[in-house]
């Protein structure tokens, strides 16, 4: 007999979404990732554009004002909204 | 994993509020001194005002209150428990940290004289200075320390405090979130002001992070000057704020309120003459939203649509602005629909109410080298303003203790039995979730030291609080994010049991709802009119203790001393318009 211990994923939503045609991370651009109080963003290595990689959102709003071009969206996580 | 082994004259751990203020005024103090400010997040926009801050809840303005004024207010309004030194040090204080920020940039609300716009919001006294341009503030300090060049390290999470054979403070240690990498940094005085312990409850949506406070203040303040043997000053006066209902950010009755904003009850009627946040003015919060009156709500419906145009403008732009963004969400617009309210998840915060690290009148804390300012520190009621004063007076304190101290020799045994703690979840290759522990733990922070208290369910909680201590030695983190969450829940469990510990200890009714207990539901004056002090004895168990309350500075009138327990309406009022 063997019992394995194992992980079971939890699905969430995004809440704070990224419009890759606007987002500069490409060049370089890192305001979003840097500012997230909770340390939520990174850039996507592949796509070298930001995604939100942790759901532990408190829907503060830094990532999408002081975004550079307009390229974040923060939207109430669907728990609260 | 590299270690960093760094060396300055004083440590700021937190870079909100009071941080970049102790940060600024060590360095005006003595130019030469080399200061470095850490946050778990980074200095541009970390801390409770984040996205800034609406307006100023404490200032002491000349013409518009006076400091003894303002010492009795807070002194009635926290029933008493006071150590008036510290309430008025910030009180004489309060004006002159308003010219500084004044001078940085912050914009505060003027009259066409130029005067400061002052509301009153207070039961007695006229506190309340609006800030409609606040969401620049953090912009503001992050110029005045890059120009005191101070050195910033961001996201290093602090997780101890070093202490030498003295038991003097010499050093904090702490990891890169991203790295994982360890940081040992030796220090002549280390000051903390890391903000409150904001994910004790769990909000009532059941979301982790939906919390009140920035849930990056997990409350690593507390447990900190707790290990270090530091005491803490009545910790059972929670905190717990009226809110929007599920948004769980504040519903800003003050803001409102000069414009003619209220709260009431289901049939929009007022039930609390005075919106100013006290343990008697959460009480009768609490009843009405249990009662058939219930729920509560936030009533700007009667007001013109050019006061809600401004009354918008503030609130969906400052502090939490996401705001507006969950009302269009839920269709709730504030000229035809009251907006519904709840209260908040219990945690420790000075700021709001009394619970925090002990501090003199100087930001000193029980132990040599240790200083504490902000939302961590217990000085009652003392809100942002509040903060920046006693950063500035731990930045300046700190440095003049320095100036005749050498660095002193690390303990290696502390150093590694740390090294040793902090990366234990990294080092499992399964085990359980941080969130999932967190979860559970916060659920029944919930269930058993939510008010009202009862005796036999805090003691359940602590026996809890204790299995998953045990739980603790099983958590599995998957990268150096997930190790920080690690890292914070062996926090929360700290301050749960600080908690219950400190809410059982205290065995009377105290603070409105902050520390209502069912099973002792009066006040005891006899024995209980005192401080009531926790920390880690000589055989590093929690324990309490009873502290006088220091003779007045300023006396209380027997008429007065009664103002804040008369906060209900008795006949209920209706909207005029």
């Amino acid at each position: 007999m063997s019992l394995i211990p194992h992980d079971i994923a939890q699905r969430s939503s995004a809440p704070v979404l990224i419009d890759a045609d606007k987002c500069i991370a490409h060049k370089g651009c890192t305001v979003c990732v840097e500012v997230c109080p909770m340390d939520l963003l990174a850039i996507d290595p592949v796509t070298q554009k930001a995604f939100m990689q942790f759901d532990e959102c408190w829907y503060c709003m830094p990532c999408e004002t002081d975004c550079p071009t307009g390229a974040v969206q923060v939207n109430m996580p669907y728990l609260l909204k | 994993m590299n270690t960093h082994e760094l060396e300055y004259d004083i440590v700021v751990v937190g870079g909100g509020t009071a941080g970049p203020m102790a940060a600024i005024k060590a360095k005006e103090h003595n130019p030469a001194l080399r200061i470095l400010l850490i946050d778990k997040a980074n200095v541009k926009r970390s801390g409770a005002i984040s996205m800034g801050m609406d307006g100023l809840n404490n200032a002491v303005i000349p013409g518009h209150a006076t400091p003894e004024q303002y010492t009795k207010e807070i002194t009635i309004a926290n029933d008493g428990i006071v150590n008036q030194a510290t309430v008025y040090a910030y009180a004489k204080h309060s004006f002159t940290t308003i010219e500084q920020l004044d001078r940085w940039g912050v914009k505060f609300e003027k009259d066409e004289t130029g005067d400061y716009a002052v509301k009153k919001v207070h039961h007695m006294g006229s506190y309340v200075l609006p800030m409609p341009e606040g969401h620049d503030i953090k912009k503001v300090l992050y110029r005045q320390l890059k120009r005191a060049r101070i050195s910033i390290s961001n996201r290093i999470v602090t997780t101890r405090l070093l202490t030498d054979s003295s038991g003097a403070v010499n050093g904090v240690m702490g990891f890169d979130c991203r790295t994982a990498d360890f940081y040992v940094i030796r220090a002549k005085a280390v000051i903390l002001c890391c903000g409150a312990a904001g994910r004790l409850g769990l909000p009532s949506s059941g979301y982790l992070m939906g919390t009140y406070e920035n849930p990056t203040n997990a409350g690593d303040g507390y447990a900190m000057a707790y290990h270090a043997g530091a005491e803490l000053a009545n910790l059972e006066c929670f905190q717990i704020n009226p809110l929007i209902k599920d948004y769980n950010g504040p519903a800003c009755a003050y803001v409102t309120g000069p414009l003619g904003g209220f709260t009431a009850n289901n049939k929009g009627e007022r039930f609390i003459e005075c919106d100013y946040w006290s343990g008697q003015m959460m009480w009768e919060f609490y009843q009405e939203l249990q009662s058939g009156n219930g729920p509560v709500f936030l009533k700007l419906d009667h007001l013109a649509e050019e006061t809600i145009q401004t009354i918008e403008t503030i609130l969906h732009t400052n502090e939490r602005p996401s705001r507006g963004r969950f009302h269009a969400g839920r269709k709730t617009d504030y000229r035809q629909d009251m907006v519904e309210m709840h209260i908040s998840e219990i945690g420790f915060c000075s700021g709001h109410s009394a619970s925090g690290v002990w501090v003199n009148e100087r930001a000193e804390t029980s132990v040599a080298g240790l200083y504490a300012a902000g939302d961590m520190a217990a000085v009652p009621h003392n809100y942002m303003l509040g903060a920046f004063t006693y950063g500035w007076f731990a930045g300046s304190n700190a440095a003049e203790y320095i100036a005749s101290r050498d660095f002193t020799a690390l303990d290696q045994e502390q150093i590694s039995r740390e090294r040793e703690r902090v990366y234990a979840p990294l080092q499992r290759d399964q085990g359980l979730s941080p969130a999932q522990v967190e979860y559970k733990l916060r659920r029944m922070v919930n269930d058993y030291l939510q008010p009202p208290k009862v005796t036999r369910k805090m003691e359940i909680g602590l026996q809890r609080f204790e299995e998953i201590a045990e739980d603790l030695k099983f958590l599995h983190a998957r990268n150096p994010h997930e190790l920080m969450r690690a890292a914070e829940v062996s926090v929360i469990r700290d301050c749960a049991e600080m908690a219950a510990r400190a809410s059982l200890f205290r065995t009377e009714s105290r603070w409105g709802l902050y520390h209502y207990r069912a099973d002792y539901p009066t006040r005891n004056d006899a024995e209980w009119f005192c401080h009531a002090h926790l920390k880690k004895d000589a055989d590093g168990r929690m324990t309490s203790l009873k502290r006088p309350v220091e003779p007045y500075l300023i006396a209380i009138d027997q008429g007065e001393r009664q103002a804040y327990q008369q906060l209900r309406i008795d006949q209920p009022l209706k909207a005029t318009a």
